[in-house]
């Protein structure tokens, strides 16, 4: 498997089927019982009867990735496995549970010269009242990682209390079928005892980390339209923004979202909609109103294949482009990505922070990957990034015109009027204004207002999150969001091999840091760039404001296949200076 | 409800700001503006807590002549931007200000869901009948023989029917105003900005410059023959056979405004976790 420190399983089936349900309690159970893990899901499009699979790594330490291959692949059944079978690599030492009245296994199976053992699920299922085929297949699965039978039971009566006590009875017997008929196959790998730790873990996506982060930083207006795969992070929100005395409003598109928005912190509540390229692209005009207006919003894109409708369910690098650089005019605003599922949650309060901080609009470019993921993790550490906007206070009537809403002078961020502050009055303003905020159509106030917006984001110190920079080899592997994790991992393997490598990947996107840039990059003279792109769109960004070494490779494909840690680790050991 | 402070009552110049309009002379917005700070002063509020949203347009340029918070967005956004202002700031009052282009066409949906989301706020659509800021193409209330560079001998396409759509779509309150009668716009705006509720004022407001005929409507107008009505159906039945030129109140529902609750946090910020926690 090129990795004796995890195990991997995935559970296929059709949409219906239960294979995500089955996955998520399989991590779910080994998280409890201390291992590390992590879960994404490729689906189709359809909510029922498509294709499903829940794609489950477990470790003794911390997962971002995904594996090369599958250990163990159970399908609850084959229908519509073909569609992503070349996301679901198997290799001659894969397991393959395949039940004989679902259908065929597809192709990849036999083609890797995978061991397949054939289990009846659905026989054992109907000897079972009301079972179910994928509590069967979680037993083996339970079974053959060497969990604790009667802990996942435990787990699984919790889960399913409020399905009524059938239902409860039905599942625990199905996983102890499944038990059962697993200790009569043989599978030679175990994870061994979960390392010892005291700290407090999560089980939790990336979708809701990021929301989380969002409230954290002081977020406490949303605006929702529904949009996979970004709706968990409104969702998330709906209930806890109320909670934490705030509101979600769900608006009648994204046009409407990020307009309400920009009114909601207009009025001086911290606000953030969350999307994917879709509704990204209808958001790019009030992007740019936000910008010249001033008004601090946060975006979470979370990035889905494109270009139009794509792939809604699959993951892509492909909104980097858009985020950058869609709007017309000069609309200099923050752009940042995190860069693992407990990252969502730190770079979501720090672009909170930073639009509020410099009363700009900031894009957080998730993705498909790290949103819907599931993972355990440990508590992300409490950090300080809460949103402060520099506020105009009060001020005396007879002095109300003197106040200069978009002064460049006297620093780079000029403080805002909230209304309900005398003498504030100000109309904010996408039309290209003066100091006062009155329009104009003079070059003079045109330059000096494209002038502040840009530097007062150039002249920023973003301090060391603005990158991940980790080891010093000479070859350096420069990377973005959610493919960081899976580029450390290739490093990690490299290592071992005895090749020394730097991983470097920006968390700030925008604005562009060519100091910081330089510096990471000094004295290195091979970079390989690994994006999921079809255009190469990171590579091209870079070439177009740093200096790139003359060696630089680039190792993009677009989504849905996800790139995975041998790539990487070949592209590296197959690169001899 | 902001409280009145000590200061005296505001007049209604102390509601216009310095900058000067950029609209025609002639133009009926001019007439629309004076309702507004004379609205505004009657309603005893002080200028820092109104806030006056509008999109793009000749009409949307009224903001940045009143002394009040105002915001100038993109083209047919305004309710949208007034909704997430008035529901996390309900101290405030909102006032939304568009045109038939503005409100009618590229913001269309918005307006609709605008009146249903009923949201405690006054959308005064100023109606000329015609794109003034681009130079005169046709408008959704452009008459279909109405001739425009644009759409030459006429668009074919009838015009439709804000108020009535306003009364489908569940607006609280329903008014047509003329902008050259300012005492009657002043009054129809104090009662539509008290009103609770998602109020809709639509002024008939003629644009001189690419609709000289529209300087008939001083003489067209004439009150609403009958008092306003709490009855949907009957008010949008009136609506649909008057002759369009009926002033004055035509609805006030009942409905309860949305307003979700804004405030204290009833949780601490930790307790959010315990989603998550293993």
């Amino acid at each position: 498997m090129g990795d004796s420190q995890s195990i991997s399983v995935a559970f296929v089936g059709s949409g219906g089927a239960g294979a995500l349900t089955t996955g998520n309690f399989l991590l779910e159970a080994a998280s409890l019982a201390g291992w590390h893990g992590l879960l994404t899901r490729t689906v189709g499009a359809q909510i029922r009867g498509g294709e499903a699979a829940s794609l489950v790594r477990l470790a003794r330490h911390p997962v971002e990735c995904l594996p090369d291959r599958f250990d163990i692949l159970i399908g609850i059944d084959w229908l519509n496995a073909q569609r992503f079978g070349a996301e679901i690599e198997v290799g001659p030492d894969s397991l393959v549970i395949s039940d004989p009245k679902g259908g065929e296994p597809p192709p990849v199976v036999a083609a890797a010269g995978a061991r397949v053992v054939e289990v009846p699920l659905k026989d054992m299922a109907k000897a079972i009242p009301e079972g179910r085929p994928n509590m069967i297949a979680l037993g083996i699965a339970a079974r053959l990682l060497g969990l604790d039978a009667a802990a996942v039971s435990t787990l699984i009566e919790k889960r399913l209390a409020d399905k009524g006590a059938t239902a409860v009875e039905a599942s625990r017997k199905g996983i102890e079928a499944g038990y059962k008929v697993a200790e009569g196959i043989a599978f030679g790998r175990a994870l061994g005892s979960p390392a010892a730790s005291a700290a407090r873990r999560w089980l939790v996506s990336g979708n809701e980390a990021a929301a989380l982060g969002a409230i954290r930083g002081g977020i406490r207006f949303a605006a929702a339209y529904p949009i996979t795969p970004a709706t968990e992070v409104l969702e998330w929100l709906a209930p806890n923004l109320a909670r934490m005395g705030g509101v979600l409003l769900q608006a009648e598109d994204e046009l409407a979202a990020i307009n309400m928005i920009i009114g909601a912190s207009f009025g001086g509540t911290p606000s953030l909609t969350a999307t994917s390229g879709p509704g990204l692209s209808l958001m790019i005009e009030a992007l740019g109103l936000a910008t010249a207006a001033e008004i601090p919003i946060v975006i979470v894109d979370v990035m889905r294949a494109g270009p139009s409708t794509g792939i809604p369910t699959k993951s892509e690098q492909g909104d980097l482009n858009i985020a950058v650089y869609g709007c017309h005019g000069d609309a200099p605003h923050l752009v940042v990505a995190p860069q693992s599922v407990g990252d969502c949650l730190f770079t979501t309060q720090w672009a909170t922070y930073l639009a509020e901080t410099l009363q700009a609009p900031a894009i957080v470019l998730s993705d498909q990957f790290v949103g819907q993921a599931r993972s355990a993790i440990e508590r992300p550490a409490d950090v300080a990034f809460i949103g402060q906007r520099a506020k105009l206070t009060e001020m005396a009537t007879e002095v109300a015109t003197a106040y200069k809403r978009y002064a460049t002078a006297g620093g780079t961020v000029s403080p805002m009027a909230i209304p309900g502050t005398r003498g504030g009055q100000y109309t904010a303003d996408g039309l290209t204004h003066t100091e006062r905020g009155t329009p104009t159509s003079g070059a003079g106030d045109h330059t000096k207002q494209l002038d502040k917006r840009r530097d007062k984001l150039a002249a920023f110190n973003y301090g060391d999150h603005w990158a991940t920079i980790e080891g010093d080899g000479d070859l350096t592997v420069l990377t973005w969001g959610s493919l960081t994790g899976t580029a450390r991992e290739a490093i990690a393997r490299a290592r071992a091999d005895g090749i020394a490598c730097t991983l470097f990947a920006p968390r700030l996107l925008a604005p562009v840091q060519p100091e910081k840039f330089a510096a990471a990059l000094a004295g290195k003279t091979r970079v390989l760039v690994v994006e999921q792109s079809h255009g190469a769109q990171f590579y091209r960004y870079l070439r177009a404001h740093y200096d790139l070494p003359k060696d630089a490779r680039v190792l993009s494909r677009p989504g849905p296949l996800p790139i995975r840690p041998s790539e990487i680790h070949d592209a590296i050991t197959q690169w001899r200076p | 409800m902001a409280t009145l402070d000590n200061r005296l009552a505001c007049k209604p110049a102390d509601f216009k700001s310095d900058v000067n309009p950029i609209w025609c002379p002639g133009c009926g917005d001019y007439h629309v503006l004076l309702s507004f700070t004379r609205a505004f002063a009657q309603l005893g509020l002080p200028p820092e807590r109104i806030a006056v949203i509008s999109g793009i347009g000749c009409s949307s340029r009224i903001p940045a002549y009143t002394n009040c918070y105002g915001f100038h967005g993109v083209h047919g956004r305004s309710l949208a931007l007034a909704a997430g202002l008035k529901v996390t700031r309900p101290d405030l009052t909102v006032v939304v200000a568009s045109g038939d282009g503005d409100g009618y066409s590229i913001g269309g949906n918005h307006f609709l869901h605008a009146c249903r989301r009923n949201i405690d706020m006054t959308y005064v659509v100023m109606d000329n009948r015609i794109y003034g800021m681009t130079k005169g193409q046709p408008s959704p209330t452009t008459e279909p023989e109405f001739d425009t560079a644009l759409s030459p001998g006429g668009t074919g396409v009838s015009p439709f029917h804000p108020l009535v759509i306003a009364l489908a779509s569940g607006a609280n309150f329903v008014a047509r105003c003329f902008s050259g009668e300012i005492n009657e716009t002043t009054t129809t705006l104090v009662e539509a900005i008290r009103h609770p509720g998602f109020s809709f004022v639509e002024i008939l407001s003629p644009c001189v410059t690419f609709r000289p005929d529209e300087r008939e409507w001083k003489s067209l107008v004439h009150p609403a023959p009958v008092a306003a009505t709490s009855d949907p159906a009957k008010a949008a039945r009136r609506i649909m056979t008057d002759d369009g030129f009926n002033i004055g109140i035509l609805y006030r529902g009942n409905r309860k405004p949305y307003q979700p609750p804004v405030g204290p946090a009833s949780v601490d910020i930790c307790d959010l976790e315990k989603d998550f926690e293993l």
